[in-house]
């Protein structure tokens, strides 16, 4: 076992040889390494935190057709550095009437809430926090305590637009959380496991070729579970500011805002690691754990650049058509799915690969198919009584 | 005393201490954030016992759903998130007596038994605890019974729901 095969645990050995040789007892090393580990993660976490500033910059300025930062550094590169000087040296402001400890714990928690979601992630076989068995249920787990940030951080701030704001995004995360627990339960299906390695070391295919439907479902789930474009209601500058978060300033809405888009490139890391191998690709993961970790860093930040292209392509929808979206289209597409899936893998179970493959996209095509023929229909019938109605009106002027 | 009975200790104290804000504070919505303290000290409970999935099931479904619906009710139907009025009635006491009696009567029954000062028996590896509930649930030597009358019970209670707030036109 030597540092290239496995350098988490030739690290963790080594540092706890150091700790018991300085007369440590060896549980309480444990704990310290451990300790150290996740201090490891967070801090590296952090530092892709700050160039994500920089990406997300420079990603929407092309879509815009514009260049973006480019004053500081090369392609602008310092300039989320200058952003977070900016914001540290900021006035930390307090509103009058605000719940102090309310106040303050809500970045806090929403931060939180996004780094917690590390410790499932499988960065390379060997290298993970814990394999939970529990993986999938974790990720909405994490999400419900990101939505207690918000209501928090609505509340407290003393402000009605921040209320406001907060009761959208929640009545949003609420719903969304089903269809996205739903399609979650697909990668569970095949895998057997809801654990995360475990989904990973069984897609020898990946599951994205098993069922579309369920990666289409899971990310557009996803991107309303951020709360970003075209499911940003909590901001609005000409109704209700920017939403939950209009009174908090400098770093607390750093705070906010760098969870925002660690959020966005964590979904994009699951985005990959349910329907897209995660760190596997042609059998790269197993010559070194560090391809592998470059391997699942690279899908992850074409998940999040995905997530970006939706949010900077597609207008926003009002909130009666995108809870409507959630409740009547969404979420049942996403149970029948999850029917369907359960039933045909029954079936299917035995038989040879090919026709297992087969079997699921079919099933995912007709799921697909038959839903949209439902919606076109009831569309077409509310269509024709909107304009019956009007043509009546019409008539009696 | 092992590491994992003082985290134990530690983590029953908190949960029992923002089980008792809950109803001391005069503020609602600093009751249901105690609230949804005390219910992740319930969870962290679960962890400690190994039982991973009820830890999850329980943020999801309390804190969540519950909790944030507490919130969301007493936003919406309140002016003043502050009660005024007195926080105990006359029967205060009763209430005291009862619970001081359930206590000491559980404590005494659970002396008398076997197993209450043995340590718990380590889970062996390779028992994965998921596999085994799911199976449970769903084998008819199991649980699929009580499971499924659950089921159809939250379902009535949906579509009870869902009668209530439809707009008849």
């Amino acid at each position: 076992m030597n540092f290239w095969n496995d350098p988490l645990k030739v690290a963790a050995d080594w540092l706890t040889g150091i700790f018991t040789g300085w007369g440590m007892d060896a549980v309480a090393a444990n704990v310290l390494v451990a300790f150290l580990g996740v201090l490891m993660l967070i801090t590296i976490l952090m530092v892709i935190d700050i160039f994500l500033v920089w990406i997300e910059r420079k990603v929407v300025a092309r879509f815009q057709d514009r260049i973006g930062p480019n004053r500081l550094g090369p392609f602008g590169l310092i300039q989320p550095f200058a952003d977070i000087i900016k914001l540290m040296i900021k006035e930390d402001t307090t509103p009058d009437g605000a719940d102090k400890v309310v106040y303050n714990v809500a970045p806090l928690l929403s931060m939180m809430s996004v780094l917690i979601l590390w410790a499932v992630v499988p960065l390379a076989p060997v290298m993970l926090g814990v394999d939970l068995n529990i993986g999938a249920l974790f990720i909405i787990a994490a999400g419900s305590i990101g939505t207690l940030s918000i209501i928090m951080a609505g509340w407290s701030s003393n402000n009605k637009f921040s209320v406001i704001g907060a009761f959208r995004q929640v009545a949003v995360m609420v719903s969304f959380e089903i269809p996205m627990l739903a399609t979650l339960l697909i990668p569970t299906i095949f895998s057997g496991s809801m654990g995360m390695n475990a989904i990973i070391q069984s897609q020898d295919i990946w599951f994205i070729f098993l069922s579309p439907l369920a990666a289409l479902i899971f990310l557009i789930a996803a991107i309303a579970e951020l709360g970003r474009a075209p499911f940003d209601l909590a901001e609005g500058e000409s109704e209700l500011v920017s939403g939950y978060n209009i009174e908090y300033s400098g770093m607390k809405f750093g705070m906010f805002y760098a969870g925002e888009l660690l959020h966005a490139f964590t979904f994009g890391g699951f985005w990959a690691i349910m329907f897209f191998g995660g760190y596997r690709f042609l059998g790269l993961e197993k010559v070194s754990p560090f391809l592998a970790i470059a391997i699942i860093l690279f899908k992850a930040l074409i998940g999040y650049w995905v997530i970006m292209w939706v949010k900077y392509t597609v207008m926003r929808i009002r909130i009666d058509q995108m809870l409507a979206f959630n409740w009547k289209f969404l979420t049942p597409v996403a149970f029948v799915l999850v029917m369907v899936t359960a039933l045909m893998n029954a079936l299917l179970r035995g038989a040879d690969s090919w026709l297992y493959i087969t079997g699921m996209i079919l099933s995912n095509i007709i799921v697909a198919w038959v839903s949209l023929e439902v919606v076109r229909s009831v569309s077409r019938k509310e269509r024709e009584r909107v304009e019956g109605v009007t043509q009546i009106a019409e008539a009696h002027h | 005393m092992t590491g994992t009975q003082i985290f134990f200790l530690i983590v029953g104290a908190a949960t029992l201490f923002s089980g008792l804000m809950v109803v001391t504070t005069r503020n609602l919505i600093h009751a249901a954030l105690w609230l949804v303290a005390t219910l992740f000290g319930v969870a962290m409970i679960y962890a400690i016992l190994d039982a991973g999935f009820l830890a999850v099931v329980q943020v999801v479904v309390y804190i969540g759903a519950i909790a944030i619906l507490f919130i969301f009710a007493v936003m919406l139907t309140r002016r003043q998130a502050a009660e005024t009025g007195p926080s105990v009635n006359a029967n205060w006491w009763a209430g005291a007596f009862t619970a001081v009696v359930t206590f000491a009567g559980l404590t005494f029954m659970l002396k008398s038994w076997s197993g209450f000062s043995k340590q718990a028996a380590a889970i062996p590896s390779g028992f994965d605890a998921v596999n085994q509930l799911g199976n449970a649930l769903t084998s008819p030597t199991g649980y699929v019974l009580p499971f499924e009358v659950a089921s159809v019970l939250l379902l009535a209670a949906l579509v009870g729901a869902v009668y209530l707030a439809f707009n008849k036109k």
